[in-house]
């Protein structure tokens, strides 16, 4: 019997799940022995031609990683998705946006115009910009549009599977891997990884104090972290309380905060909301003036919330910003 | 320039004892008011979730109105006072997230407050409507239209036919 063929591709990534998966270490050649790998850009020379000349549905599975950002990313998404069976959005990118979903506060315009002219390291006095299509000599040169907005792949294509994290751990990669290759799946569109939330498994969990009652919030960086007491009691924002668990409290236990990578559980629509609220409600001034000098603490809430999961948030997006219909300045 | 029919359309979230009782006060007491709230009743004003007023906006209201007991007569003890928080922080967040913070307002309206009922929600329809529409489901709209301009073969490559073909010689 063939073995069954797999791909692994990358949208707007940092290419840090591309490393989950080597990570997997001694245990990738058990998946490489049970496998074909059809397609990895990053590890091996197949290209798109090859890919589209299979049949649709020829791959058992597809582990697409980043956020889709270009048309390249997009018309790639497509493809993939006509040509699997079963397509992951593997990493917080491809699974809420990611990282490259915080580009939703800003413009496309704003965003060129920064990297091509403002930024201090930039010389560009022809202010020269990336062009969809470009002619010299002749010749004509395409570059994939960046679109206005970055987006989940689940709001581009339909998604069979979720792996969360940033990037996901080789436990639940591991885990992933095999129950897709047995066929021992969770109803389509789950996410494989527990459906608790992270407190519940953090080694610093018997000391989180029934009422936290914050007086102050303060940065990992503007404190000594004793590393033996819940975090949040220490007035320190963890995400914990409003994310998934499945990582084993990796964050915690190297004495940082959980910034939320895994996302939210089943029972939760809006990660950024939710730990809004449960951290909110919990601090212990009463009037309007110190609730707001307690605050402001956290400088930057939409960072903070919604670090990993802006473009599968409610809003999606700044509501503001110009693109792709026009719509207000900037 | 926005649909001259636009009216201004208000969720507000009105707790079980005060601001919801204070609304029915407003009713049996023929007082007039602007149709443009509507209103849910909930137990507390601590149960509206910062979720339930982002999904208001996402789901197309232009202004989102909570109204609960004054601080100290909270039927919960202190319900109203997590709401008073989470407020706070919400208004910060939505401003980053490009909403204008006059949408979003929070009063305190006791049971005795009819009056007070009429006067929060006809100045909130009129500073509302000096804003305009929020139109978050058309927004919506605008920006999925982009992925439609895809090449040829991307195009036949959508999750129509061919992807259930595909599921269905899986299956």
């Amino acid at each position: 019997m063939p073995k069954p063929k797999i791909a692994i591709y990358w949208c707007a990534s940092c290419g840090g799940c591309e490393e989950a998966v080597v990570d997997l270490a001694e245990d990738i050649l058990g998946v490489v022995e049970a496998v074909d790998i059809v397609f990895w850009p990053v590890a091996m020379d197949f290209k798109k031609g090859d890919i589209a000349a299979l049949p649709d549905g020829a791959l058992a599975a597809t582990l697409l990683n980043g956020a889709v950002r270009t048309g390249e990313q997009e018309e790639m998404a497509r493809l993939l998705r006509r040509k699997s069976r079963c397509l992951v959005a593997y990493g917080a990118c491809a699974c809420s946006g990611g990282i490259p979903g915080l580009a939703n506060l800003f413009s496309r315009e704003q965003m060129l115009r920064y990297v091509y002219e403002e930024a201090p390291t930039m010389e560009n006095g022809e202010k020269t910009r990336p062009q969809v299509e470009f002619r010299d000599d002749g010749h004509t040169l395409e570059l994939p549009e960046i679109r206005h907005v970055v987006r989940a792949l689940d709001q581009v294509v339909e998604v069979d599977y979720y792996v969360p994290g940033c990037p996901p751990t080789p436990k639940i990669t591991k885990a992933a891997v095999e129950a897709i290759l047995s066929g021992n799946l969770p109803p389509r569109g789950s996410v494989l990884a527990p459906d608790f939330a992270l407190c519940a498994e953090c080694p610093r969990r018997a000391t989180k104090p029934q009422d936290l009652a914050f007086t102050e919030f303060k940065r990992p960086h503007q404190t000594l972290l004793d590393p033996g007491r819940c975090l949040l009691a220490q007035g320190v924002v963890c995400m914990g309380p409003a994310t998934r668990a499945g990582c084993e409290a990796l964050c915690p236990a190297g004495n940082m905060p959980c910034s939320g990578c895994f996302g939210p559980t089943s029972r939760v629509r809006d990660q950024g909301a939710k730990m809004l609220s449960s951290l909110c409600a919990n601090i212990g001034a009463r009037d309007e003036a110190s609730i707001n000098r307690v605050l402001d603490g956290i400088p930057d809430p939409v960072g903070t919330f919604y670090r990993y999961g802006l473009p599968e948030s409610l809003l999606r997006r700044r509501v503001d910003l110009q693109g792709p219909v026009g719509a207000a300045a900037p | 320039m926005h649909d001259p029919g636009w009216q201004p359309r208000i969720v507000a979230f009105f707790c079980n004892w005060c601001t919801y009782t204070a609304a029915d006060l407003a009713g049996v007491s023929r007082l007039k008011y602007a149709p443009n709230v509507r209103i849910i009743r909930l137990m507390c004003s601590g149960r509206a979730d910062p979720q339930f007023i982002l999904a208001a906006f996402a789901g197309g209201a232009d202004g989102v109105l909570i109204g609960g007991c004054h601080v100290g007569d909270c039927h919960y003890s202190e319900g109203n006072l997590k709401t008073l928080r989470r407020f706070q922080m919400l208004k910060r967040m939505l401003r980053g997230l490009g909403i204008d913070e006059r949408r979003f307002r929070l009063e305190w309206i006791s049971a005795a407050e009819g009056d007070k009922v009429r006067t929060v929600v006809n100045e909130m329809v009129e500073q509302v409507r000096s804003l305009g529409p929020l139109g978050m489901p058309s927004r919506f709209r605008e920006w999925d239209a982009e992925m439609a301009r895809l090449p040829a073969e991307a195009k036949t490559a959508g999750a129509g036919a061919a992807q259930e073909e595909a599921e269905a010689a899986h299956a």
